[in-house]
């Protein structure tokens, strides 16, 4: 499989650089950050506001099916160019992680590729850190469960 | 089912860690390795198995011998943390990519 997402993380520096090709025309790669019914079928949260202008805000927030609120976060929009950029505020509520900042940018490639460019910057590589390591720990969590209803399954299944 | 074979799968097994760490201080064979655990030799060879598709381990032959040596590579690229954070957006791109294709062939 090819990797076509790419990352990366310099040592001391505060921020993530975030890149991906796309089969889709800038315009469409736009749209799945800009309308709110598209963005929360991509991204899997819902989207509460969404106010697509400079000096705008956002928020979102995720929750479980018994409808515990297990993510929110919310930013303010700095700077947007349709098809070109966005440049924004994100910060995760009762994350501890602080606010960073970040720059999205839609590039097209061919009239029906397009690139993006995500440029997030940090408070301090600590804070970098912290927000990189949040995957790893998901994956264990969840490699766990799934150790443990594997090993449940099995168990069942002698009985 | 069919696991898939993730480095960070791998090493949420304890017995897999276990592997790992006696094969970070030398390279061994599979059966030296077996011997320092109650399990089966069958379920140990399952465990390198697994460690060597995700390129945790590497073979060597040597002679009749195949040796497995640790690859410190791999797990500098978990030490990172990069690899599960650049899957998590590799995921949600494919999404954002499916979700807008399929939007486009609606209009």
């Amino acid at each position: 499989m090819e990797r076509k997402t790419k990352v990366l993380a310099e040592d001391g520096k505060p921020d993530i650089l975030i890149t991906r090709e796309f089969d889709l025309p800038v315009e469409l790669l736009f749209k799945a950050y800009t309308e709110p019914g598209l963005l929360e079928q991509w991204m899997g949260t819902k989207v509460l506001k969404l106010d697509n202008k400079p000096l705008g805000a956002y928020a979102f927030e995720t929750s479980d099916g018994q409808g515990n609120i297990l993510f929110k976060a919310h930013g303010a929009i700095h700077d947007m160019v349709a098809n070109q950029k966005i440049v924004r505020t994100f910060e995760m509520e009762n994350a501890g992680f602080d606010v960073q900042l970040e720059f999205l940018q839609f590039e097209q490639l061919t009239p029906d590729t397009s690139k993006l460019t995500i440029q997030t910057i940090f408070r301090s590589e600590a804070h970098r850190a912290k927000q990189l390591k949040m995957p790893f720990a998901y994956g264990i969590n969840m490699a766990h469960d799934r150790l443990q209803e594997i090993i449940h399954a099995s168990g069942a299944n002698k009985q | 089912m069919d696991l898939r074979r993730d480095v960070f799968q791998a090493i949420a097994d304890p017995t897999r860690r276990a592997i790992l760490t006696l094969l970070a201080a030398h390279a061994m064979t599979p059966g030296a390795i077996a011997a320092n655990f109650d399990s089966t030799r069958q379920t140990i060879s399952k465990h390198i198995q697994i460690l060597t598709e995700c390129e945790l381990l590497k073979q060597e032959q040597n002679g009749r011998e195949i040796y497995y040596h640790f690859n410190p590579k791999k797990m500098k690229e978990i030490a990172d943390f990069l690899e599960p954070f650049r899957n998590m957006w590799d995921d949600r791109f494919n999404k954002l990519e499916a979700v807008m294709k399929q939007y486009k062939s609606k209009k």
